[in-house]
């Protein structure tokens, strides 16, 4: 990809909803971007899931200890737009 | 101190029915789910039919966070557990956390899951191995997410005795009530019918690679070939008898005896363990043979198993002719499933008094002049089901299963519920 191509937040809830499902109690397309992933209902091993996903799809690569930084969707998009893909 | 542990509740999902009556229902009527196999494309494999649990969608029984992390083989469990509960009118949120158990048998552990990853990890790198993999394929898996999911948290673990597993689950669910858990979800699922689980198990070379359904799977049969492999299982939900009758839960039968044994070596020339672990099973229950009123009979559908099986049977009971069935014949075997659905089969058989049939069955082969129950639903007055399973590798189980009412001497009433589920059962065939 790109650097003019943004990772936005549909395309997130796009690989959320396909990698660790979703909640019955959460609306994932209404105002989630700072909503915990844990408010969300995603665990840990559900967030280390979505960055490998992200890792395959995007070539941005989130390390361990960096993820337990990213609480929240838009800290996770904020945090690819700011990475070079690896290519 | 030995506390009764008593069957409350019942949840199934079998290849020929999902939930109890629909499952008893179809067994009654004879009405199986083997079919060749749609899961994969079975063209070159060694195994074509198989029992496939069809009606079955993850989306329309489980929470959508946990469909992605957990294996069919869970989902399937999981949805049995669900039932089982539901059925037994527990709500588990009600009772203390650490007085709730699970036990399950696993066989193969999450076998599609796992090949789908192993998938990604040699065609393009160990980076694209899921996360959830770390936690869908191995064998507790299934009694874990049950423990969250119903925030059971009492002891928990899993046995892995392949086909003989149900039972083993069974025997561990007693122990646990008996040592003061007020609750025990056991049973077991099995889901292994992709490539990489029918490669598997091909390799005991006791599998039929017959195409025909109806021909596959022939216990006792002259023409027998191996066995068919089915996923699904059963749950049950077991409790201290006293504690169940002071909630007022409607009972099954009673777990009043169980035994395991290990075979001995092969070429050893002693006799394999299923006849002592019959024996000892009835001997925990503090029963004579002469109790036993039903057999539901491991049915390899392999000659040589069989004719050992069959002879043990015999001389169990010294020639008495104790009515024999194998409701396995319309399921496939289904490893960790399939004895706990047997067992499920012996409750559903006590409550309404009748034999469920073993189907295709044609011509008995010789060494096995078993009093087979075959083709049509047989009633009798039943008190005591004698459930016996043998696992690959050696593993022996056997279970006694009594009603719960006190055996009724009069024989009017039972013959009348009995046909009215037969008469029931043919309806549904002819429609």
């Amino acid at each position: 990809m790109t650097q003019s191509t943004l990772f936005t937040l549909d395309q997130l809830r796009s690989i959320m909803r396909r990698c660790a499902g979703v909640d019955e109690s959460v609306d994932l397309d209404g105002d989630v971007a700072d909503a915990t992933f844990a408010e969300l209902g995603y665990d840990s091993l559900a967030v280390l899931e979505i960055t490998a996903q992200i890792r395959q799809e995007l070539g941005v690569a989130v390390p361990d200890g960096a993820i337990e930084e990213l609480t929240t969707p838009r800290h996770i998009v904020t945090y690819v737009n700011d990475r070079p893909a690896a290519g | 101190m030995t506390a009764t542990a008593v069957v409350t509740g019942i949840g199934v999902v079998a290849p020929n029915g999902l939930g109890v009556e629909a499952y008893w229902s179809a067994t009654l009527a004879g009405r199986g789910g083997l079919r060749r196999i749609t899961r994969f494309d079975p063209t070159g494999y060694p195994v074509q039919v198989a029992g496939e649990v069809g009606d079955f969608v993850a989306a329309q029984r489980l929470p959508g966070r946990l469909i992605p992390q957990t294996d069919h083989w869970t989902h399937l469990g999981l949805t049995a557990a669900e039932l089982a509960l539901a059925d037994a009118g527990v709500d588990p949120a009600t009772v203390p956390e650490y007085e709730l158990a699970v036990v399950t048998a696993s066989s193969s552990g999450g076998t599609e899951f796992g090949q789908k990853e192993i998938e990604k990890l040699w065609s393009k790198g160990p980076v694209f191995v899921g996360a959830y993999q770390s936690i869908a394929w191995f064998y507790a898996a299934t009694t874990g997410q049950i423990s969250i999911r119903h925030g059971m948290r009492g002891p928990c673990g899993v046995i892995c005795t392949e086909q003989a597993g149900g039972l083993d689950a069974l025997g561990q669910a007693r122990r646990m009530v008996r040592h003061g858990t007020r609750l025990a979800v056991t049973g077991g699922t099995d889901a292994s019918v992709c490539p990489y689980g029918v490669v598997a198990q091909s390799a005991t070379g006791l599998l039929s690679g017959r195409a025909d359904p109806a021909r596959a799977y022939l216990p006792f049969d002259a023409d027998a070939s191996g066995y068919v492999p089915g996923e699904g299982g059963a749950m049950l939900v077991v409790e201290d008898a006293a504690a169940a009758l002071a909630r007022g839960a409607r009972t099954y039968g009673q777990v009043a005896g169980y035994a395991a044994t290990f075979d001995p070596p092969p070429g050893s020339g002693r006799e394999p363990g299923l006849r002592r672990a019959a024996e000892l099973a009835l001997a925990d229950a503090g029963l004579p043979l002469d109790a036993v009123d039903v057999v539901f009979a491991d049915a390899a559908g392999v000659p040589e198993a069989d004719r050992h099986e069959a002879a043990t049977i015999a001389r169990l009971f010294a020639g008495r002719p104790v009515p024999v069935t194998a409701p396995k014949t319309m399921t496939g075997r289904l490893y960790a499933g399939g004895a706990a659905l047997d067992v499920a089969a012996a409750l559903l058989a006590l409550r309404d008094q009748v034999v469920p049939p073993t189907v295709g069955v044609d011509r008995l082969a010789a060494g096995c002049e078993l009093n087979l129950v075959r083709d049509r639903p047989r009633p009798a007055r039943l008190g005591t089901a004698l459930v016996l399973a043998r696992g690959h590798g050696g593993f022996n189980a056997a279970a006694v299963i009594t009603s719960a009412a006190p055996v009724i001497t009069s024989a009017a009433p039972v013959i009348t519920s009995a046909t009215a589920v037969i008469a029931a059962a043919d309806r549904e065939e002819r429609n």
